[in-house]
């Protein structure tokens, strides 16, 4: 099978490097039969590819271990679930998800295209074949995922999937954040075809890919946000963003992803910002190649990078290839990207679009040079200096601030020029309600933190305007058809699904910004050292050590982790509030040399399970760390038992005396009540970021359903004739 | 290699060489559209994003963004906007 599968590899990278070539060629020489050839090229790369992924995961769920990257990514106690996933937890299984993703999606746009766009769909091909043949050759020569172990060093039982990694959420982000990379390459590979072929002054190019422009901002935005969930309530430090480049390295294209999606609107209706949206998709197709480099390279330090260094030099010579080709493609055509219209007026919704890029943009940068700095003080300085989250907070904050009322302004303004009575008619309910919430949140203390403030009043002015249009539109639709509130509701947004989801979009990003802001202002956080019975408090509420947990699992008849825990009490004025459990699950070290089988428990990963009481106005999280000094003696003389036992016992009975050994150990946990240190948090609306999340997601999911416009389309080509004499009677 | 893995290797890429290879062998029906195709696609694309801003323009004005004077004098310039791209669409297609 590893053989077959290297094999479909070889020939994914042939039949790309065949495409790119049929794919130029044909749209040099105007041959449609060498375009089409390109273009079938894509399909059957997505088949070849498809058929080694299915290979591998083949090997994955059948624990084969001959598979290098299998025995060392799982196990047989390895729940289904997991082996499914461990596939794109390594380096060379993730490589080939990204082949997977690009060729599927590569192959559905070309699909889509296939009787548009002569000019720029081949230039397009050989675009999105350079992006992959460039990780199908990684995976042929750099890291290959068919690797097989030699017969005598295949291990009867595999190293296991990351203790860290086994989160139902961190499954399904890697998908999503690939998926959206992914689908942010192809704007990208037919911009650069747009621009090629002199087509970039038209829109069509925009109208074909928004869809998959759109797919891509809101899948990266799960796989992100899916990201932040897993650092709450896994990683055991209390946060759901930390600034860390890997983090940051999504966020990146997310931003200019963003801004892209903002501004086609205005090159769509009025021929305007070519040069800028062009740039933007150029550089966001850079920046997702980026996000990929900086979790593969390992270049910087994050907790978050699963991957060596080996690939770094390929990496960075194609993203200074794609920076380089872009720059001086943008140049080459500049002539054919100038604007057809000028801005008419500031009180516009162009202008406030065009505001709304430039503060994307900032911030794009802020997280970028935040983000390189390290690198860029090593060059200057000769020392690697990180810049920690108060540097990003003092230049994000304000310019979240700033985003998050132009997501208010935006839909109340008016397309092309607004008048100051029609912007006073629009504003007035919106701007008293966020001020109302204002004062009264103030006059509450929250003054006291005048930028989470700023936050809550223009929140409130989002979700006040955004309502105030939902609830004008309803009693349009009232008017015109009688229909009762919900049905109006429902034809409004199905009839301007693009519109009326990007309002949704606004509103579940003003919750989760709102969300941040108290959670991060309002937070009481401490670390504590507490033994059984005693108390601490943070904020309002009385955290009490009651007693410790201790236990043993099992999977597959296998130890998995020994898990020392507490049982916590919390109170707030005296009542109970909630019973949490936060434990430390200790993994056996699969390093074996020099360590005994009691203490490798204790060598290997360790992770956190959180005791966490979630609710609309107030998280109270907890996590602990155990204090095992006590258990050291036990446990080395555990080992030494079994040292001198060794080879004695038959490997049945040695097995029950470890089981014995560690049943022992963990009563002894209990019995001796050592103390554990504590971090104690209790943070507002912690909630609201998930629930705006989830509006977020379901805002995307209404303006990228295909709309009553795919099929007007149609009908109005089929009267094309009829509708023209009606306009031009007009 | 055993000869199962080799006869799968050669029948895929048996696959991928027929399917590649269709159109250079006249055998696929894809033919994609000319110039003048190419050009209409883009009016006609052109003319639903006009049409598109007319009706938000008449949304806009519904839900009270835009006053009714100032609506009929951009409902007025959209509307020439769209004559012209239907002329010349009409131009295109001959």
């Amino acid at each position: 099978m590893a053989t077959v599968g290297r094999a479909l590899l070889i020939l994914a990278l042939v039949v790309a490097l065949y495409g790119i070539a049929a794919s130029i060629y044909g749209a040099v020489r105007g041959r449609d039969e060498w375009i089409a050839s390109g273009r079938r090229s894509v399909y059957g790369l997505a088949a070849l590819v498809a058929g080694a992924f299915a290979i591998l995961e083949i090997a994955f769920l059948r624990s084969d271990f001959t598979f290098a990257t299998v025995a060392s990514h799982s196990s047989t106690t390895t729940p289904a679930f997991y082996k499914a996933a461990a596939a794109w937890s390594s380096q060379e299984g993730s490589l080939l998800l990204w082949l997977l993703l690009l060729s599927l999606w590569s192959s559905l746009v070309l699909f889509a295209t296939r009787r548009q766009l002569r000019r720029v769909a081949p230039y397009a091909t050989a675009v999105l074949l350079g992006f992959a043949a460039f990780f199908a050759a990684l995976l042929v020569f750099k890291e290959t995922p068919f690797g097989l172990l030699a017969a005598g060093a295949v291990p009867a039982e595999g190293v296991g999937l990351n203790p860290l990694l086994r989160h139902p959420s961190m499954m399904i982000h890697p998908p999503m954040l690939y998926s959206g990379y992914t689908l942010f390459t192809i704007p990208f590979a037919f911009a650069v075809g747009a621009l090629i072929a002199r087509q970039v002054g038209a829109a069509d190019w925009i109208r074909a890919t928004r869809r998959f422009a759109l797919g891509a901002w809101l899948f990266l935005g799960v796989g992100i946000l899916l990201g932040a969930r897993w650092s709450y309530a896994e990683l055991g430090w209390g946060g759901y963003w930390a600034w860390d480049p890997v983090e940051n390295a999504s966020l990146l294209p997310w931003l200019t992803g963003t801004a892209f999606i903002h501004s086609i609107m205005i090159q769509e209706k009025r021929g305007m910002l070519k040069i800028w949206n062009v740039s933007l998709i150029l550089a966001t197709g850079a920046l997702a190649i980026l996000g990929t480099f900086l979790v593969r390279s390992g270049i910087l330090d994050s907790i978050h990078a699963f991957g060596a260094s080996t690939l770094g030099v390929p990496f960075v010579i194609f993203i200074a290839i794609l920076v380089a080709a872009s720059i001086g493609l943008v140049v080459w055509r500049r002539a054919e990207l100038r604007s057809e219209n000028r801005l008419d007026s500031l009180l516009s919704r162009e202008a406030i679009f065009l505001l709304n890029n430039l503060v994307l943009v900032a911030m794009a940068f802020v997280v970028f040079w935040g983000t390189f700095w390290p690198l860029i003080a090593e060059a200057l300085t000769g020392t690697r200096r990180a810049l920690g989250p108060p540097w990003f907070d003092r230049y994000t904050v304000p310019l979240a601030i700033v985003l998050v009322l132009l997501s208010g302004i935006g839909p109340v303004i008016a397309w092309r020029r607004a008048t100051a009575s029609n912007a006073r008619r629009n504003f007035l309910a919106p701007a008293l309600a966020a001020l109302a919430v204002g004062a009264a949140l103030g006059a509450l203390g929250a003054a006291s933190r005048p930028l989470a403030l700023a936050m809550f009043v223009c929140g409130t002015f989002v979700v006040a305007s955004v309502g105030q249009e939902f609830w004008r539109g309803i009693g349009v639709r009232r008017a015109m058809t009688g229909e009762n509130p919900l049905l109006a509701l429902r034809s409004l947004v199905a009839r301007n699904r693009r519109r009326y989801g990007g309002y949704l979009v606004h509103v579940g990003m003003a919750l989760l910004f709102v969300g941040v802001a108290a959670s991060s202002a309002f937070n009481d956080a401490r670390d504590v050292r507490l033994a059984p019975g005693q108390s601490a408090r943070a904020g309002d509420y009385e955290f009490t050590y009651v007693r410790p947990t201790s236990r043993i699992s099992t999977r597959g008849g296998e130890l998995e982790k020994i898990s020392f825990g507490a049982v916590v009490d919390v109170r707030r004025a005296g009542e109970h509030v909630a019973t949490l459990r936060p434990e430390r699950g200790y993994y056996p070290s699969t390093d074996v040399r020099g360590l005994g089988p009691v203490g490798r428990f204790f060598e290997g990963e360790a992770t956190s399970e959180v005791g966490l009481k979630a609710g609309m106005h107030r998280d109270v999280w907890t996590a602990m760390t155990p204090d095992i000094r006590r258990m050291l003696p036990t446990i080395e003389q555990g080992d030494r038992v079994f040292a001198a036992a060794a080879g004695k016992l038959p490997p049945a009975l040695e097995a029950q005396a470890l089981g014995v050994a560690l049943r022992g150990l963990v009563d002894k946990y209990l019995a001796e009540r050592p103390p554990a240190t504590f971090r104690l948090i209790t943070s507002p609306l912690v909630t609201w970021i998930w629930i705006g999340s989830i509006v977020v997601f379901l805002g995307g999911l209404i303006a990228l359903w295909p709309g009553p416009d795919v099929v007007r389309r149609r009908v109005t080509a089929r009267y094309a004739a009829r509708v023209a004499e009606d306009l031009g009677r007009a | 290699m055993d000869i199962v893995a080799l006869l799968v290797i050669l029948a895929v890429l048996a696959a991928v060489v027929a399917l590649v290879s269709a159109p250079l062998r006249g055998g696929a029906a894809e033919r994609a559209r000319g110039e003048s195709a190419d050009a209409i696609a883009e009016l006609e694309a052109r003319k639903e994003a006009k049409y598109r801003e007319i009706r938000d323009a008449e949304l806009d004005m519904r839900t009270g963004k835009l006053s009714p004077e100032d609506h009929r004098a951009l409902d007025r310039q959209l509307r020439a906007e769209a004559v012209e791209i239907l002329r010349a669409l009409d131009d295109a297609r001959g």
